[in-house]
């Protein structure tokens, strides 16, 4: 147990002011676009990129300031209203731009507005392409607002938000039941990580009479007893279900059925790490807690691996992605799961991630786009003639996912691995494993898209994407390049003040892990060219070994969910529907059908003879007469 | 003496229930229905002869207005379902048990 120093935020002063702006202006996109979009017409999608235009815009600006400003004035708060108040209860909704959340504006913003632009070109012949837009829009809101919150009600507020959207989203084509059924099935397992957040926020209001960030640190380490443990498990099955970790990963897969962009921005560069930031932002409840802490490091690792391993199997180009995605997000999780000497880490590597992989994506967007929607890797081949800015720009985000030297991914997942080391020999070695299969699938990727031999129909005539297009990629391919170099000297002081992580020595030349971790990258791209570069890659996939059928068939996650959960529940609400139907209805059924049946005997009686009254009367006369007599006598 | 008045009575009411129970017509059951009446009157006059006293005499009494009236009533009442049906029969007039 580490105490760590708590800065606490400054008050808001000039431009800081208007930090909500960043969010008003696409939730202002998001009401404009969805309510009056009929009006709007053509000007929708534009008014959708000039709305997180002004909020990047925005973001610039107040990280200029802060850079500006000395360390301990960094931390801004800014209290807009106070939401509800009843009796000793008072909930404000205030804003914190500190080191942390800013870092993510200018990821959401910068990477979502290069998607807003690239989907001008993508979505262009898509009839409802402005609610598409609005959709974005709304997403971009909500996530500002998760990452915004100075508290975690408010953040929840957001974290429903994207939620909200990602369904939209997936299902966005939803003639087609395959996505609607995504997006039903993200939705639900999305709340059963929720049921996780709203314990914990329960559980830190009943604790600390608050969920404000300042008051949780400042209350954290007074907490006795399961509590830190309790709430840190919590936060983490949230975390789990919104970053796709195991045991809650099955709905990312299938949320590949939304649009390309939607993919890159929600289920790639953005509200999936929204998990890694939760964890990271708790870190005062994490630090209390072995037990916690060390659950999230199992699940980062388990989930590296797991992710690795589907993205080695699948032929969709796009579940590769997916499957990398929720390998690189376990490698956060893992980081930010390690503790103060991770925190800065895992937010460089998410930062790193959400350029490359978000250029990725669009790449394969873009290779989709050019072979008419199809996403089969095994129709792909020789691809790199045909659409070179998209092959070059998926080239730099290849090299810096694997983590060629000098890349983006190269400083930020040597990073990870070391401390993983630190941690213990284990976790390092299945981290600097799960390193090598990630060259070796993603090698695979590239091979089987871009290099070979032609694969695809007759019909079909691959073309390079316009311009609209393209440029996105060329700036996300240098930040894939350019961005480690640019962060890794600075960004662990930057976040020292957010994190309480104190910063490490950062050396350009390689330690002994980095070089092993350079061995096992490129003994991972070998095999990869070995098995998919030398020969024919076939068109239709063979049948494949026992670990290969395992990872297409998503490790049987779908199998787990569906015996665990699914048909439990089936059997349960079955019995409910028998007990309903046959006990409850059964049992009240009796009384109706014995008044019933009297009613009717009764009716008989009243046979309209008159004579047959008589005949009654005259013995119920005889009878009182009987029972008087007999009353007399006894 | 009380016990033979007493018979008779009995006997002239259960002829009475007996008309009422067993024939068709009206009339028929009318006059039973009469008897009966007259059963309970005699039973009346009997046990106020037995006691001394006039109560039983007077309720007689009243017991032969409301009869009159009734008479009235009914002797209407079963003209005007002749008229209708052409039968006086009790079993025909079962309207009431649709």
């Amino acid at each position: 147990m580490i105490g760590l120093e708590i800065v606490d935020p400054v008050a808001a002063t000039g431009l800081f002011g208007y930090a909500w702006l960043m969010i008003a202006l696409p939730a202002l996109g998001a009401l404009l676009i969805l309510g009056f979009g009929r009006f709007l017409g053509k000007a929708g999608p534009a008014l959708a990129v000039a709305t997180i235009t002004g909020s990047f815009a925005l973001a610039v600006a107040l990280f200029v300031q802060q850079l500006a400003a000395p360390a301990d004035a960094r931390a801004v708060s800014v209290p807009l209203y106070t939401w509800f108040s009843t009796g000793a209860w008072q909930l404000d909704v205030g804003l914190l731009v500190d080191q942390l959340s800013i870092l993510f504006c200018l990821l959401i913003t910068g990477v979502g507005g290069l998607i807003h632009v690239y989907s001008l070109g993508y979505m262009a012949h898509d009839e409802r392409k402005g609610r598409f837009f609005g959709y974005l829009n709304l997403f971009v809101a909500a996530m500002l607002v998760l990452v915004l919150a100075d508290n975690y009600l408010v953040l929840f507020v957001g974290w429903e938000g994207v939620g909200l959207a990602s369904y939209l989203l997936i299902g966005f084509w939803q003639h087609k039941p395959s996505a609607a059924a995504a997006a039903k099935k993200a939705f639900v397992m999305n709340r059963v990580g929720d049921l996780g957040m709203v314990l914990a926020i329960s559980a830190m209001l009943a604790q600390f009479g608050s969920s404000a960030f300042s008051e949780v640190n400042h209350g954290a380490a007074n907490l006795v007893g399961p509590w830190p443990t309790a709430i840190g498990l919590l936060l983490l099955l949230g975390a789990c279900g919104k970053s796709a970790q195991v045991p809650l990963q099955a709905w990312l897969l299938d949320a590949m059925e939304g649009p390309t962009p939607v993919s890159a921005l929600i289920h790639a560069a953005t509200m999936v790490t929204a998990g890694v930031y939760l964890v990271v932002r708790s870190h005062a409840i994490f630090e209390l807690s072995t037990v916690a802490a060390t659950t999230v490091v199992l699940v980062g690792t388990v989930t590296l691996l797991a992710g690795a391993w589907i993205g080695c199997a699948k032929d969709d180009i796009k579940k590769v992605l997916a499957g990398s995605t929720m390998s690189q997000i376990g490698y956060m999780m893992l980081a930010a799961g390690i503790g103060p000497a991770g925190y800065a880490f895992a937010i460089f590597h998410l930062l790193t991630h959400g350029a490359f992989k978000a250029n990725m994506f669009l790449g394969a967007g873009s290779v989709m786009h050019g072979m008419d929607d199809d996403v089969e890797m095994r129709h792909y081949g020789g691809l790199w003639k045909y659409l070179p800015v998209t092959f070059w720009t998926f080239a730099c985000g290849y090299l810096a996912i694997i983590g060629f030297p000098l890349t983006s991914g190269y400083f930020s997942k040597d990073h990870i691995i070391e401390a993983a080391f630190g941690q213990s020999m284990l976790i390092g070695s299945l981290a600097l494993l799960g390193a090598g299969v990630t060259a070796f699938y993603m090698t695979r990727l590239m091979l089987m898209t871009f290099g070979g031999a032609k694969r695809w129909a007759d019909g079909v005539h691959p073309h390079e994407s316009p311009a609209v297009m393209t440029v996105p990629l060329v700036v996300l391919a240098v930040l894939s390049i350019g961005a480690g170099a640019v962060m890794n000297w600075w960004i662990q002081e930057w976040l020292e003040p957010a994190t309480g992580a104190h910063a490490h020595e950062v050396d350009l030349l390689p330690t002994p892990i980095g070089w092993a971790t350079m061995a096992v990258v490129a003994l991972g791209v070998l095999v990869g060219w070995l098995v998919f570069g030398r020969r024919e890659v076939p068109a239709t996939a063979p049948q494949g070994n026992l670990v290969a059928r395992a990872g297409r068939n998503e490790l049987y996650g779908n199998s787990v969910n569906d015996v665990l959960v699914v048909q439990p529940v089936l059997a349960m609400s079955r019995a409910a529907v028998t007990t309903d139907a046959k006990g409850i209805d059964g049992f009240v059924g009796t009384f109706t059908d014995a008044i019933g049946g009297l009613s009717v005997a009764g009716r008989r009686a009243q046979n309209g003879y008159v004579r047959s009254y008589a005949l009654t009367m005259v013995l119920g006369v005889l009878a009182v007469g009987a029972v008087l007599i007999l009353g007399l006598v006894g | 003496m009380i016990e033979q008045y007493l018979y008779l009575a009995a006997i002239l009411f259960t002829i009475g229930a007996i008309g009422v129970m067993v024939r068709r017509n009206a009339l028929v059951a009318f006059m039973s229905v009469e008897l009966m009446l007259n059963a309970a009157n005699l039973a009346l006059v009997a046990f106020a002869w037995h006691h001394g006293s006039f109560d039983g005499q007077v309720a007689t009494f009243f017991v032969m207005v409301v009869a009159a009236a009734e008479v009235v009533v009914g002797l209407a009442i079963i003209v005007s379902i002749y008229k209708t049906r052409r039968s006086t029969s009790v079993d025909n007039a079962n309207l009431l048990n649709q």
